[in-house]
């Protein structure tokens, strides 16, 4: 198991410097020059010539990528050109909001998705089942961006259940999360209700039965527990579709969240901030499926850890 | 078109037929379907058939709640939202189309050299996916913007772009299963080359988890696009563009919630066309297929 985890981590280095490759190319495509976009159109020359010097971007792109990589390494992202901060500094804060939004919305997802999805497969073909699978076709398919501006519309605004637009204590957290929720309960319902189909076929199950286990038994204690493997490891992809989601979403509920923070940086062309911001999701996203493949071979014995 | 060719052939005949069949069974992959065709025909007839210019500004008719005049009621600058809905409707598609062709077709030509060649032109594919997967969709597509600038161009590329990795790793996995078959064996056997049997014999075999997937990609680059538009990343104001109409309207949330439900039902409902044909499709096409 060690050894597994040890083997898993050095797999990684490839795949985090081909990340940080690519947020560098980030800042290479803007067209024309960069240390022009950043200083504005009617900057000084000389200001944009000690700003190109300032960012390094005088040096031929393989060694800027190698100054970039290092400092990446060292825990420098470079300092934000809007507040002259360390990004890391501006980054961090912001990205523990937006750890919080995804992760109450993973465990509101989860509850509920896996809930619609067990329901949906022990009435399988009733209008149970189809109801619940039509809702979550919709959650699928609703904009996020809509259903948060209609969620406010009807919790904060005309029942006043909520606030909006303040990110004070819990009850801020609530709206935001629900409506960063509601795909991700779409995809653990589907993927629930479908290896709860497939377990509920097996032949444990009908000994399970044969025996003369009570139903809710055989369902809770018997098919739920081997049916949830498949839907734990798309917690690590629902995480990344979460962060991902989560910019939106932000942006709707002024929750001061990373992706709020990309979005805003994008505007004021803070490269060095998207940059940073753009790194942390990434990793976080590469991290949190690192550890969901851990806890999957954890949980089933069958895997081997090869 | 093909399917009269097909047709003439008894057996691939047999076989769309087949299909179609438990296609037409499927209440809600039809009504996917006509959903879909309800926003393409209103798509293609918009110029004819919107009541009103959608660029139109009234002043006696400032965000207005629904009437007879003013079927889905009127913005904040008095123009029609019906009307801007229906011209809407060709830059979504054009939009959503365009990108999923770029995903599809970047997607499958390195998805097919990887999986069909194998060893270390595999493992690059590989790795280069990896990369682009480690980045969230929406992210990606934020991440293309920021550089390129905002745009519908700049929403095209980035959607497009964010779909390459998923094209690869779905053509990729198909390629895989497929070239172990023994008719690519007996292709290899009569002298067929290398591009013709990746092209003729494995690509055209991997068709149907392809159009399942182009279909459910539509969908996901819907609402990419029109998320990205409603940031005021893609289409500039005035454009009808839903997303950017939606964010148009949400300062009016209070006053005149309208402005921004009808844009958003629009989005929501050529979404739905997509997931619900798409379903309908993997259901038809391979039974066996899991989400």
């Amino acid at each position: 198991m060690i050894n597994y985890i040890i083997r898993r981590l050095l797999m990684l280095i490839p795949t985090l410097v081909g990340i940080t490759l690519v947020s560098f190319l980030i800042l290479q495509l803007v067209p024309g020059d960069p240390a022009r976009t950043i200083a504005g159109q009617d900057a000084e020359e000389e200001a944009v010539e000690a700003l190109r010097i300032r960012l390094g971007l005088d040096k031929p792109i393989f060694l800027q990528y190698c100054i970039f990589l290092k400092n990446v390494v060292s825990g420098n992202f470079g300092k934000s050109i809007s507040t002259q901060n360390e990004v890391i500094a501006e980054v961090w804060p912001h990205f523990l909001n937006t750890v919080r939004l995804a992760l109450v919305s993973v465990v509101i997802s989860l509850f509920v998705g896996i809930g619609l999805g067990t329901v949906a497969a022990i009435y399988q073909n009733t209008t149970i089942d189809h109801i619940t699978m039509g809702v979550v076709l919709l959650g699928i398919s609703t904009p996020t961006f809509w259903a948060g501006l209609i969620i406010i519309l009807v919790f904060s605004i005309n029942l006043g259940w909520f606030p909006s637009g303040r990110a004070e204590g819990f009850s801020s957290l609530v709206l935001p999360a629900i409506t960063l929720a509601a795909p991700a309960i779409a995809m653990s319902a589907r993927m629930t209700r479908s290896s709860m189909l497939e377990v509920l076929r097996q032949d444990y199950i009908k000994t399970a039965r044969a025996k003369g286990q009570k139903e809710s038994k055989v369902i809770y204690k018997h098919a739920l527990k081997n049916a949830l493997i498949p839907t734990i490891t798309i917690v690590g992809l629902q995480f990344g579709y979460l962060m991902g989601g989560s910019v939106l979403v932000e942006v709707i509920f002024t929750w001061p969240g990373l992706g709020r923070l990309i979005v805003s940086s994008i505007s004021a062309r803070d490269y060095p901030l998207v940059q940073g911001g753009v790194l942390f999701f990434a990793f976080s996203f590469i991290l949190v499926n690192l550890l969901v493949d851990i806890l999957y071979t954890y949980l089933d014995p069958r895997i081997t850890y090869e | 078109m093909n399917e009269k060719n097909d047709a003439k052939d008894k057996g691939t005949g047999n076989q769309v037929a087949s299909i179609w069949r438990l296609f037409r069974r499927n209440k809600l992959a039809l009504l996917g379907m006509t959903l879909i065709l309800v926003i393409v025909l209103a798509a293609i007839f918009a110029p004819y058939i919107a009541p009103y210019d959608p660029s139109q500004q009234d002043f006696q008719m400032l965000r207005k709640p629904m009437s007879a005049k003013h079927w889905f009621g009127s913005d904040q600058m008095g123009r029609d939202i019906f009307s801007r809905i229906l011209l809407g409707a060709p830059i979504t598609l054009r939009i959503t189309v365009f990108a999923v062709t770029i995903g599809f077709f970047v997607g499958t030509l390195i998805g097919l050299i990887g999986g069909y060649y194998g060893g270390m032109v595999d493992m690059v594919v590989v790795y280069l996916t990896d990369i682009l997967l480690a980045f969230p969709g929406f992210l990606l597509a934020l991440a293309v913007i920021a550089a390129i600038g905002p745009g519908i161009t700049s929403v095209i590329i980035a959607s497009g772009f964010s779909s390459i990795p998923q094209f690869i790793r779905i053509i990729r996995g198909s390629v895989l299963v497929e070239k172990e078959k023994d008719y690519v064996l007996a292709a290899r056997a009569i002298g067929e080359s290398n591009t013709s049997i990746a092209i003729r014999y494995i690509f055209l075999n991997c068709i149907a988890p392809i159009i399942i997937f182009v279909t459910l990609r539509m969908a996901v680059v819907v609402l990419i696009a029109s998320g990205l538009s409603f940031l005021g990343l893609g289409a500039q104001p005035p454009s009808p563009e839903w997303g950017a109409m939606l964010s148009e309207g949400k300062g009016y949330l209070q006053t005149a919630p309208h402005i921004s439900i009808f844009p958003g039902l629009a989005i929501m409902i050529l979404t739905l066309g997509f997931n619900l044909l798409g379903d309908g499709l993997r259901d038809a096409l391979d039974p066996r297929m899991k989400i």
